[in-house]
């Protein structure tokens, strides 16, 4: 029993170990070598601007039903031409970031980490490594990069859509102010919001790429080791992404 | 040369490599046999530092290749090419890009200068006009020449071979002999073959190695391996049923 204890607890802290210097040497080899600029952009085209029809079609409707939600909370209190602050405080304090990340990690991190997955399996790895080339460079820094860039912009454009959603439901369909919509939203918004949201997300691109690529380099054996993998990363990457949400927002508040 | 002494590998409780030691010459041919499972390409996975013994000595050239860091590591691959069992070639690359990323990544040679080459490792392996296609259009004797183009493109002084013919035709098979006999006539490198293929690796290799229970039971000329009096050497050149070797 105690054994059996001890012999988890090893396995954790060397598991955390192992993650933690796998993302060392990840931005080690940014700095070092940053590698080919067009494998980054073909990696931004993959992790962002394919990810952009989910991101409008999901920004859209929580903006909207922000807008719903707001209304009916505000109304109670008489102060519905407050709308407008509170669907973009909403947006971009917490859920642009939050929900843009969740986004993209079932999207690209699942992908990621099936990718690097198949190349562990089928020895492609290895077969890096035997011509005296880091795997590193090839399969990990771009898409480190491509979505510590991509993040931010996807954050930002989840954002205009959410605002414009809410602007929607609660200008063009519940009747509230549009002057008082943006008029508010401009007075209240500052740009302290802006940065929280913006450093929140390019960390959420962080933990995608480096939970996503983590998991399909260490996948294990056959097609069940990279399914195993997959889930693990996105499940993984979500509840890492709420739980560094909820400590980013108590310093940065 | 390549010399590993004392060699022993355990994955969890299975023992694979133990106390295994052998020499492999320069500028020869020589071929591992031995039963399916017994660790073949393990011991030539340790060959290249791509996995690392539990204990004892692997020396390239009278270099000792473990606990070096990386960069000293890869300046000691860089003599290496290796042709992988499934022959990882990588799938999201044409067959061009794939013979040519090594000499894109480790050359500074011009782009026609490297579109010859690759055009000519690829026509000296019998291949043409297969450059655009992609690994998973391609038969797997056609995946096993573009891996073979891969690993002699950078003419490395040693190429490890991981069962190049298995599951092949006979006629491919002999062909890919053939091709390694040739190419190694022609370029002098160090070679090591893992393989099956009995009586045909005869043939191929000067040099041939049984591995059986994680050593080395008998190493010598493939004449010398042919007439050997070992009962586990007889039984699985003869493939007898009976004899040391048991099916489990």
């Amino acid at each position: 029993m105690v054994q059996a204890l001890g012999h988890t607890t090893i396995g954790i802290v060397r598991e955390l170990g192992k993650t933690g210097w796998f993302l060392l040497y990840s931005f080690y080899m940014i700095v070092r070598r940053p590698g080919n600029p067009l494998h980054v952009l073909k990696q931004i085209r993959f992790i962002g601007t394919k990810s952009l029809f989910v991101i409008v079609l999901t920004a859209g409707f929580t903006g909207m039903v922000l807008g719903l939600q707001g209304y009916y909370t505000l109304s109670k209190f008489g102060s519905e031409g407050m709308l407008g602050t509170a669907v973009a405080l909403s947006l971009i304090r917490e859920l642009g970031p939050v929900l843009a990340a969740l986004m993209v990690t079932g999207r690209a991190g699942s992908a990621i980490t099936a990718e690097i997955g198949i190349m562990r399996i089928s020895e492609q790895i290895d077969a890096l490594e035997t011509m005296a080339l880091d795997p590193f460079k090839y399969l990990v820094t771009p898409k480190l990069i491509a979505a510590m860039i991509s993040l931010p912009l996807l954050c930002a454009i989840f954002d205009v859509v959410g605002i414009y959603g809410g602007w929607l439901v609660g200008v063009k369909l519940l009747g509230v102010n549009p002057g008082a919509y943006f008029y508010e939203m401009e007075n209240s918004v500052v740009w302290r919001d802006v940065y929280s949201g913006f450093v929140k997300s390019f960390s959420f691109g962080v933990i995608i790429a480096w939970i996503g690529c983590y998991k399909g380099y260490y996948a294990g054996h056959g097609a069940e080791g990279v399914s195993r993998a997959t889930t693990e990363s996105v499940v993984l990457t979500s509840v890492l992404i709420l739980v560094w949400d909820y400590f980013l927002t108590s310093v940065l508040l | 040369m390549i010399t590993l002494r004392n060699l022993h590998k355990s994955f969890g409780t299975q023992k694979v490599l133990d106390g295994l030691s052998l020499e492999i010459p320069a500028g020869k041919i020589t071929a591992v046999i031995g039963p399916s499972g017994e660790g073949k390409s393990v011991l030539l996975k340790h060959l290249i530092g791509l996995l690392q013994p539990d204990s004892g000595e692997v020396e390239v050239d009278g270099e000792s290749i473990l606990g070096l860091r990386r960069s000293q590591l890869n300046r000691i691959r860089e003599k290496f090419g290796m042709l992988f069992q499934n022959v990882a070639l990588f799938d999201s690359m044409t067959v061009f890009e794939n013979v040519a990323f090594p000499l894109q990544e480790k050359t500074s040679l011009p782009v026609d200068e490297i579109r010859r080459r690759v055009i000519t490792a690829l026509e000296d392996v019998g291949l043409k006009n297969v450059e655009n296609k992609f690994p998973d259009e391609l038969s797997g004797g056609m995946k096993k020449r573009v891996g073979l183009a891969r690993a002699v493109v950078l003419n490395p002084r040693i190429i490890l071979f991981d069962e190049p013919t298995t599951g092949l035709d006979p006629i491919i098979k002999r062909a890919i002999h053939q091709l390694i006999k040739d190419t190694h006539a022609k370029f002098g490198f160090t070679a090591v073959i893992v393989s099956h293929e009995i009586p045909e690796i005869f043939d191929v290799a000067q040099n041939v190695a049984m591995l059986f229970r994680g050593e080395i039971l008998q190493h010598g000329t493939p004449e010398e391996i042919i007439n050997s009096d070992h009962p586990a050497v007889r039984q699985f050149i003869s493939g007898s049923l009976d004899g040391p070797i048991q099916m489990t």
